[in-house]
């Protein structure tokens, strides 16, 4: 049960208020993409045991999705930001590298 | 025999005597009993029969880790099974039946098993009731069901109520012993709000029993002060009969309130579930006494060394005239102690130890008890209860024992820290070797939102620093690792800690503990087949090294293959002598073995509380359109349709329903037919991009839509498969009314969020879902135009100004409304649409104006009946999530022309252009019957199975009213290739039916009837 903070309207939402949506940042493929970067889009996902950004809906709050960095191991909370990003912004970097030196940004 | 004693019984009041009754027989107690102690001071020793063998099962323990004492209590509307003995309070009237037998306690049937029971080793099940394959369904399965199983199951309906409860607190506090009491003072100091709660009605724990001496004064005035204290304190919340069931992620801890347990209906809930959100967890759990595994040790009698004493401290009841005690650490002797103190006879000290014990055995000795050092208990004789045991020598196979009467065995392996809190959401363990135990490892806990461990461990429940280990157990260990952890855990939260006194506490000098797992030490397999390790599973020692023997050297394995520790005590007793007994047969050190997973909840708890409120006409919302009362008082048969109810057809008189949806298909045919429409999904999709983005959702070109016009379109999922279909309405340039499937309006509204949030954030358009905005009412029949003519009004609804698929807005009888000339019948129809609030008095106007044109309302069967009629697909008939509308022939609603939809890419995988796809078909019985629902199509040859191969399957089937035959849509290979051909569906009654490969509109495929 974990509460994360929506960064639209600013409430630490129980679990219960959320719904997840898988990993995010994924780029999308359509018509023309050739089969392996549509499989990658559609079906292919990290599930790293460790830092992991993800998609969260605040669903039965604001209704807006929102993106949480977070650790899948320890439930460590690295920050949660816009959707309306193509990347984690530097701060989230920065946060994470704070409490693990050691990783790097997937490519 | 086992006796109330005439004076003490810390918890008992002797002064307000109460009767209940035990399999039917009248038994008196005392107020502050458990049901355990009330059993065991009327005689009742055994209590219940195991599972496996039917053996005579006794009372064990005193608290939450029994295995055996469980039993059938409440009658009627307030039964309830599996509930443990020594967990409920006694109350006056309460009746309790022993479980497992048949046909008594005394006499069992079953009991049979035992003699059996060299054939009934671990896996046994696994691999005897394998062949004949049929057999376990019809032969094996039956039997075995019939003799397994513990409690009955209730029949009637809970007559309690149940609640949910919310709480938030800086520092929660489980367990209210000594270490709970004393933390809760400490961190009281701090000004955060402390909650501490406690599973049992009171509060003190162990110590008080065990004689503990704090500050100079008996344990327990010192509990009644430390109480008195914090019950004056602000910042403080105690509560007793609230158990911490499970710890979760980021502080969410469950706690199992049994609210009124032992006051039956006086008018509270039965059992409150707390949902408490803490930011600093303090586990002072205390610990569990292990069991000795040596031959016989099953038995009634055989007990607990500490649940022994509990029961003589704290309820004045001595389980037994001549107590044995047998024990590899110095605590039993308390036992021994608290037994002479009260006058009964301990004839023997068992102690594993070739040294014995420290100052309580020297104790011991004074009062001219019998000690035997480095002995073990050989064999334990009796039938249903213990008559005596054979002393033999720890060190050898149990030759030559000493036989000694006795009526009791109080039994002590050394204590485990109740560790569960602590792993639940991830905290590790590691092995204290000197007292042989797995406690929390402070270097890992289970870590929070910050990354900070957020559960602490105190007192027993923490273990003792390995570097303190010589210390044991002790009182003193106790409240310093109680002080220690209130204090950091305050400094976690950013605050310091007054000067917490930490209490002075007389030590006792101990001996250290001597891991001993099997007694004596060298048995032989007829000896290890009589050491039980679960007592309620009859796992014993035997079975364990059975399974290592047999390759399932991974704990969580030979868990699973004995069953060890899968009782509902799931192993508090069981679980560290197995994994010892396991990691010996695999010549292993028991921390490589390791230990199976705790899981929540600590303890069984109620389903009912887990429900709270949600049952009955809370159980979910329920949503109703503006017409639902019309509808109940009409007839209406109902069926739901995600959180709606929508009537499936409406009954007159005595009919039937196939009845009514017959006569209703008929009537809309021929006059006039109303459909409550409301649930249809309604969304808007508004702005300067919304062209752009409804060209995106639907595989149709919408944006080419002319305002005033309607068009059916389709919505895919990115992996191309159908998703929801409905009719768009343009209403402007930059507006489209988007209509979804009733069941798919959040769903489908969810999804253009997640896209124009997610994906094309800088697109400018708005949604809104309006479902329950508007009533809208279906007007279909031959006399659909003329009703709504005889309305009047502004809106105008002739054939020339409001065509085949357009809509308009306007007035009608006195109505704000738009019509959408839009038809999933296949007749003259029109929806209408008004505010939602108009709807109930709109609808009763068409009823009354439509009535001499023969108006009647229809449910949904009808509606589903003539979609099918019509060839018309279904969401969920013909779509299963694995179904793209190319399969069902919709490749008209597919645009060529635009770039990008979504779903369309996957529509151009491999997969997916498959020409073995199957393909959407109508199907006509020859026999003009109706085809079973689901019913595949068989072909020629079979598959690697041997199976016959498949070709095909029905998606839709009814009975058409207007064709007066069966006639069903279907997908099957090549199917549109292959009109004509005739193919053949296998029932599951073994009757096949043949049905012919036909166009699906099967009726007015012109048109001409929508069109007029």
């Amino acid at each position: 049960m974990l509460i994360l903070d929506c960064p639209c309207c600013g409430r630490a939402a129980d679990e219960t208020e959320l719904e997840g949506g898988g990993e995010a940042h994924l780029t999308r493929f359509g018509p023309g993409a050739s089969d392996d970067d549509f499989e990658r889009y559609l079906f292919l996902r990290g599930n790293p045991k460790g830092v992991h950004f993800e998609r969260w809906r605040h669903a039965y709050g604001c209704g807006k999705w929102f993106l949480a960095a977070r650790c899948t191991t320890t439930l460590e909370v690295f920050g949660t930001y816009a959707a309306q990003t193509t990347a984690p912004p530097p701060e989230i970097v920065a946060a994470i590298k704070a409490r693990r030196p050691n990783w790097e940004a997937p490519v | 025999m086992s006796t109330r004693l005439d004076h003490g019984g810390r918890l008992i009041d002797r002064d307000r005597p109460v009767t209940f009754r035990f399999n039917g027989k009248k038994m008196p107690g005392f107020a502050g009993d458990t049901v355990a102690s009330a059993l065991l001071a009327n005689d009742r020793v055994m209590v219940g029969r195991s599972f496996k063998y039917h053996r005579p099962r006794g009372i064990v323990a005193a608290g939450p880790e029994e295995p055996n004492a469980l039993l059938n209590m409440g009658r009627g509307p307030r039964f309830e099974p599996n509930q443990r003995a020594t967990t409920t309070e006694l109350f006056d009237g309460l009746e309790a039946e022993s479980q497992n037998h048949w046909p008594s306690l005394e006499y069992d049937v079953g009991a049979i098993n035992q003699l059996a029971s060299r054939l009934l080793p671990a896996g046994f099940y696994y691999k005897t009731f394998i062949h004949p394959r049929p057999a376990w369904k019809h032969v094996f399965e039956p039997v075995i069901r019939n003799s397994a199983g513990l409690g009955k199951a209730p029949k009637d309906g809970d007559a309690d109520r149940y609640e949910h409860f919310y709480w938030f607190t800086d520092i929660l506090i489980v367990g209210g012993g000594i270490a709970g009491l004393q933390a809760a003072l400490t961190a009281a100091t701090s000004g955060l709000r402390v909650t501490l709660i406690e599973q049992t009605a009171h509060w003190g724990g162990r110590a008080p029993v065990d004689g503990a001496e704090i500050d100079g004064e008996w344990a327990d005035e010192w509990v009644q002060g430390a109480v008195q204290a914090l019950e004056t304190m602000p910042n403080v919340t105690l509560r007793t009969r609230l158990m911490g069931a499970g710890v979760y992620d980021h502080g969410y801890v469950l706690g199992y309130e049994r609210v009124s347990d032992h006051s039956p209906a006086d008018d509270q809930p039965r059992h409150r579930l707390w949902k408490i959100r803490a930011r600093q967890v303090i586990t002072a759990t205390g610990a569990i006494e292990r069991p000795l595994s040596f031959p016989g040790n099953d038995l009634p009698g055989v007990m607990l060394a500490s649940a022994v004493r509990d029961y003589a401290v704290n309820f004045a009841v001595s389980p037994g005239q001549r107590t044995v005690v047998v024990t590899n650490n110095d605590d039993a002797y308390l036992t021994a102690l608290a037994l002479v103190d009260v006058g009964q006879t301990v004839p023997a000290i068992v102690d594993a130890r070739p040294a014995g014990g420290g100052e309580l055995a020297q104790e011991v000795a004074n009062h001219g008890v019998e000690v035997h050092l480095g002995a073990a208990i050989a064999g334990v004789t009796g039938r249903s209860r213990v008559e005596g045991v054979k002393i033999t020598a720890q060190t050898g196979t149990g030759t030559d024992p000493t036989e000694i009467a006795c009526d009791c065995v109080a039994m002590s392996g050394g204590w485990s820290p109740v560790v569960h809190l602590w792993s639940h959401c991830g905290g590790k363990l590691t092995w204290n070797a000197p007292l042989a135990m797995f406690q929390p490892d402070p270097e890992r806990p289970p870590t929070g939102a910050d990354g900070q461990g957020f559960v602490t461990a105190a007192g027993v429940a923490a273990g003792v620093p390995i570097e303190r280990a010589g210390e044991g157990l002790s009182n003193f260990q106790t409240l310093r690792s109680a002080t220690e952890a209130a204090q950091s855990v305050c400094v976690r939260l950013g605050r310091s800690v007054g000067d917490a006194a930490m209490p002075a506490v007389r030590e006792v000098e101990t001996a250290p503990l001597a891991p001993v797992w099997i007694m004596p030490d060298g048995a032989d397999i007829r000896l290890r087949e009589k050491m039980w390790l679960d007592f309620q599973n009859d796992v014993k020692v035997s079975d364990v090294q059975l399974a290592a023997q047999e390759g399932f050297e991974s704990v969580e394995h030979t868990k699973r293959y004995t069953t060890l520790g899968m009782a509902t005590d799931q192993g508090k007793l069981s679980n560290i002598n197995g994994l010892a007994v396991l990691s010996k047969a695999l010549d292993a050190e028991i921390p490589q073995v390791g230990t199976t997973t705790f899981r929540p909840p600590y303890t069984p708890i109620s389903m009912a509380a887990i429900a709270g409120e949600a049952r009955g006409k809370t159980f979910q919302p329920l949503r109703r359109t503006p017409m639902h009362d019309w509808h109940a008082a009409n007839g209406a048969h109902w069926e739901p349709v995600g959180h709606w109810r929508r009537p499936y057809c409406y009954l007159h008189g005595s009919e039937t329903p196939e009845q009514a949806v017959a006569r209703e298909v008929r009537n809309t045919r021929a006059n006039l037919g109303l459909l409550d429409a409301s649930t249809l999904g309604k969304i808007v999709v508004k702005g300067p991009d919304a062209c752009r983005f409804v060209d995106m959702l639907y595989t149709n070109k919408m944006s080419t839509l002319k305002p005033g016009r309607c068009r059916y379109g389709l919505m895919c999922s990115e992996n191309g498969f159908l998703s929801d279909d409905g009719v768009v309405a343009r209403i402007d340039a930059q507006t489209f009314l988007c209509h979804t499937t009733s069941g798919g309006a959040d769903r489908i509204h969810a999804w253009m969020e997640d896209w124009l949030q997610c994906e094309w954030w800088d697109w400018q358009v708005y949604t809104a879902n309006l479902t329950e905005q508007y009533a809208q009412i279906a007007v279909v029949g031959p006399n659909a135009r003329k009703v709504l003519e005889k309305l009047g009004g502004s809106l105008d609804v002739s054939r020339e100004a409001l065509p085949f698929m357009g809509w308009a807005a306007g007035r009608l009888a006195g109505f704000d409304a738009r019509a959408y000339r839009i038809s999933f019948s296949g007749e003259l129809s029109y929806e209408i649409s008004v505010p939602a609030a108009t709807g109930a008095e709109f609808w009763d106007l068409l009823i009354e104006a439509g009535e001499e044109f023969g108006a009647m309302p229809y449910g949904t069967e009808a509606l589903h009946v003539m979609r099918a009629e019509k060839g018309f697909i279904m969401i969920g008939d013909e779509t299963d999530g694995t179904v793209i509308p190319q399969d069902l022939g919709l490749d008209w609603a597919i645009s060529k022309k635009k770039d990008d939809y979504l779903g369309k890419r996957a529509q151009e995988r491999s997969h997916m252009t498959d020409p073995e796809r199957w393909k959407l078909v109508g199907l006509e019985t020859m026999d003009g019957s109706v085809l079973p629902d689901g019913a595949y199509a068989v072909g020629a040859g079979t598959n690697a199975n041997g199976q016959r191969n498949m070709v095909g399957r029905v998606t839709s089937t009814y009975h058409s009213p207007t064709l007066d035959k069966g006639i069903a849509m279907g997908l099957v290979l090549h199917g549109s290739d292959r009109m004509g051909e005739v193919l053949e569906f296998p029932g599951t009654d073994g009757k096949t039916t043949r049905a012919r490969i036909v166009d699906p509109v099967f009726y007015d495929p012109a048109g001409e009837k929508q069109n007029a």
